[in-house]
């Protein structure tokens, strides 16, 4: 079977982000990106998947700027074996990326599609959702351990009211939790290999795709500054202190 | 010379996320053990470190000059006993090899260091023969199609685990200078070959050193380096060219951590009402420091892009490894000092990171042996 895993670009996990002055968003010029890490997670099971000869081929998808294939290349040095890059200048919403990868689907028929569960940029944590519901096919979402069984894969979950373990019927889409792996670190002759594989380079329109409008951001404030902080003598001071802000 | 720009930066940001999430937390721990753990070794050699300069062609990374001193300036942000491990592999013990060796000595050994599944050691130095290295006393005498070696090495780097080690001889005992001397390839496992116990150092904890002894050591003729006597000591000057600059640049990537230790202490650190990097005084330390390190990583990108053109840079490398190696002395001396007296104190990395450097000034060729490389190139110039 085939795996299809989108990856992201997004600002790197260790850049202190900085809202721009008029509020439409954060500053990239001149910032490190990297490879959203929940996709990186669901890069890694992809290869796990693929060592335990569960699965043959890897296609690693990304939407997004040209500078995007950086994340493919990543992608591709950590053991994807080739690379769909969809080419788009804007800012792409959840639909949109998940009408985008419902068209590779059809095309590539993957027996699964791995997706980090959110992206660390927008937060929004939908794309996987919506794919599964243009796909029609099962969703597996936040997954701590995916088990495949033929043509059935044993997905833990993690929920608020503790781990739920589901059963999916294959072809399915799962998104990835924190505790799922550890990504691998990249082999440094595997990222020069990486430049010989082939990356794919397709657009919107190629695939049939019209993306959606429906979300507008309208303003990017950043948190407002810590305030300092108060000591207390006792419990009894602590507990009155709270009660006095109303905060219980 | 950089090949591909955007290979490269992946590289280099590879290397930069192993340093910061693997190597960096553990480098109390290492200090303390005095040895880099097995399954950290493991995973340097998988990631491919002990291969970065062999060439594509035997298995390794094949970095040009310029993308090697980038890539030291990285490892060199952590203990430098980590980047001692597979420092050999890529240094003095295989580029014997690599500029001088036959082609069947090549295939035998180079893929084989490259992946790490075997460590090779540099044995140049004798108890008695140190600066002076074409004094060295070890003796291979030829016995039909066999050398037989006799001597003793002093203090060579990772010998405790080493497979292979690449040992200066002198062939001809008529010829007291470097004419007499030639370059050998031998495998540890040869009878005659011991070592020493494991010497206690001063710093850099985890990189292990020791003696190698040979006694009657019968080497086959096919490991003489390049198939030719008399031209090991040629050989074993060009490695140490091609290592002063390997090393400055680590001496560099000591130095940017340093500085960033020191910085951020003197941010934290409040004394009279304020930071204390809103002292001068701290402003000069750190200003001073900021500045020679920015020299020495200018002056070594420029040599390792002037070798990637032509081999000789002699006179250019010593330079650097003159200059980064007492900068990073100074600069550690103002780390400290800028911690004040938790700069003395173990728990600080700067207190580590002091008696590390250290050593930079010392080995592969002292700062003196550098200024006399210098001169005698100008003199020899200007003749
Ligand atoms: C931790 C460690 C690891 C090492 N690893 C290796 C290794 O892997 N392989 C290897 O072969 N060697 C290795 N060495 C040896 C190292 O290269 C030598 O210690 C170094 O070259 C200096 O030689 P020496 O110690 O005999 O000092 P000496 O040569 O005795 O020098 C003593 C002092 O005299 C000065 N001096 C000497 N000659 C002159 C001169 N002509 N003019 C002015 N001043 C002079 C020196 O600069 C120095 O200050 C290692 C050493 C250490 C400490």
């Amino acid at each position: 079977m085939k795996l299809m895993v989108s990856v992201k670009r997004v600002v790197d996990y260790n850049v202190r982000i900085q809202v721009k002055p008029d509020g439409s968003g954060v500053v990239t010029d001149g910032v490190k990106m990297s490879m959203n890490p929940f996709d990186e997670i669901a890069m890694e099971e992809a290869l796990r998947i693929k060592e335990a000869g569960n699965a043959e081929e890897i296609i690693a998808v990304t939407i997004g700027e040209q500078k995007a294939q950086e994340q493919l290349r990543t992608a591709l040095a950590m053991g994807a074996d080739r690379a769909i890059h969809v080419e788009v200048d804007e800012d792409i919403q959840p639909l949109t990326a998940a009408r985008v990868l419902k068209a590779l689907a059809d095309k590539e028929q993957p027996g699964m599609v791995l997706l980090g569960k959110q992206a660390i940029d927008d937060d929004q944590g939908q794309t996987g959702q919506m794919l599964a519901a243009l796909w029609d096919r099962p969703q597996a979402t936040f997954a701590s351990k995916v088990d495949l069984d033929g043509q059935k894969a044993k997905v833990t979950r993690e929920v608020d009211a503790g781990l739920e373990t589901i059963e999916v019927d294959l072809p399915a889409v799962v998104t990835t939790d924190l505790r799922l792996n550890e990504p691998r670190y990249v082999k440094l002759p595997d990222i020069m290999k990486a430049k010989k594989k082939p990356i794919d380079t397709t657009s919107l329109a190629d695939l049939g795709v019209e993306a959606a409008p429906g979300l507008k951001v309208t303003n990017t404030a950043p948190p407002p500054e810590r305030q300092g902080g108060k000591k207390v003598e006792s419990v009894d001071e602590l507990v009155s202190e709270l009660k006095n802000r109303g905060l219980i | 010379m950089i090949r591909d720009e955007e290979i490269l930066e992946q590289l280099l940001d590879s290397i930069r996320r192993f340093v910061r999430e693997r190597l960096i937390p553990l480098e109390e721990q290492v200090a303390d053990e005095d040895r880099v753990p097995d399954d950290v070794i493991s995973e340097m050699k998988e990631l491919g470190l002990y291969g970065l300069s062999i060439p594509e062609e035997y298995g390794g990374l094949g970095l040009t000059m310029e993308e090697e001193v980038l890539a030291a300036f990285e490892v060199g942000k952590t203990a430098p006993a980590f980047r001692s491990a597979f420092g050999t592999n890529n240094g003095i013990g295989s580029q014997g090899i690599i500029l001088d060796g036959t082609d069947e000595q090549k295939q035998r050994y180079l893929p084989r260091l490259a992946t790490g599944e075997i460590v090779a050691s540099f044995c140049l130095t004798e108890p008695d023969s140190g600066s002076d290295a074409a004094s060295l006393r070890t003796s291979a005498r030829k016995d039909g199609d066999e050398y037989i070696l006799n001597g003793t090495k002093r203090w060579i780097t990772n010998a405790p685990s080493a497979d292979v080690f690449t040992v200066m001889a002198r062939t001809n005992p008529e010829e007291k200078g470097a004419r007499g001397i030639s370059a050998f390839v031998v495998d540890r496992d040869t009878p005659g070959v011991s070592l020493g116990a494991p010497y206690k150092k001063m710093g850099q904890h985890g990189a292990p050193v020791c003696d190698v002894i040979f006694d009657d050591a019968r080497v086959p003729a096919a490991n003489l380096i390049g198939g030719q006597e008399g031209t090991g000591f040629k050989t074993a000057m060009k490695v140490l060219d091609k290592g002063r600059l390997h090393i400055s640049a680590v001496c560099v990537g000591v130095a940017e951590r340093l500085i960033e230790e020191a910085m951020h202490f003197a941010l934290e650190r409040k004394q009279f009402g304020q930071r204390i990097a809103d002292f001068q005084l701290i402003q000069a330390l750190l200003a001073d420091s900021r500045a020679e390190c920015y020299a020495a990583r200018s002056m070594i990108l420029e040599t390792a892009r002037l070798r990637d053109q032509r081999p000789d840079v002699s006179e250019q490398a010593a330079c650097c490894k003159m200059f980064a190696s007492e900068m990073v002395g100074r600069v550690a001396d103002r780390a400290v000092q800028i911690h004040g007296g938790a700069g003395y104190m173990r728990e600080y990395a700067v207190e580590r990171l002091y008696r590390d450097v250290r050593l930079f000034r010392i080995y592969e060729g002292t700062t003196q042996i550098q200024q006399l490389v210098i001169a005698r190139n100008m003199i020899r110039n200007a003749e």
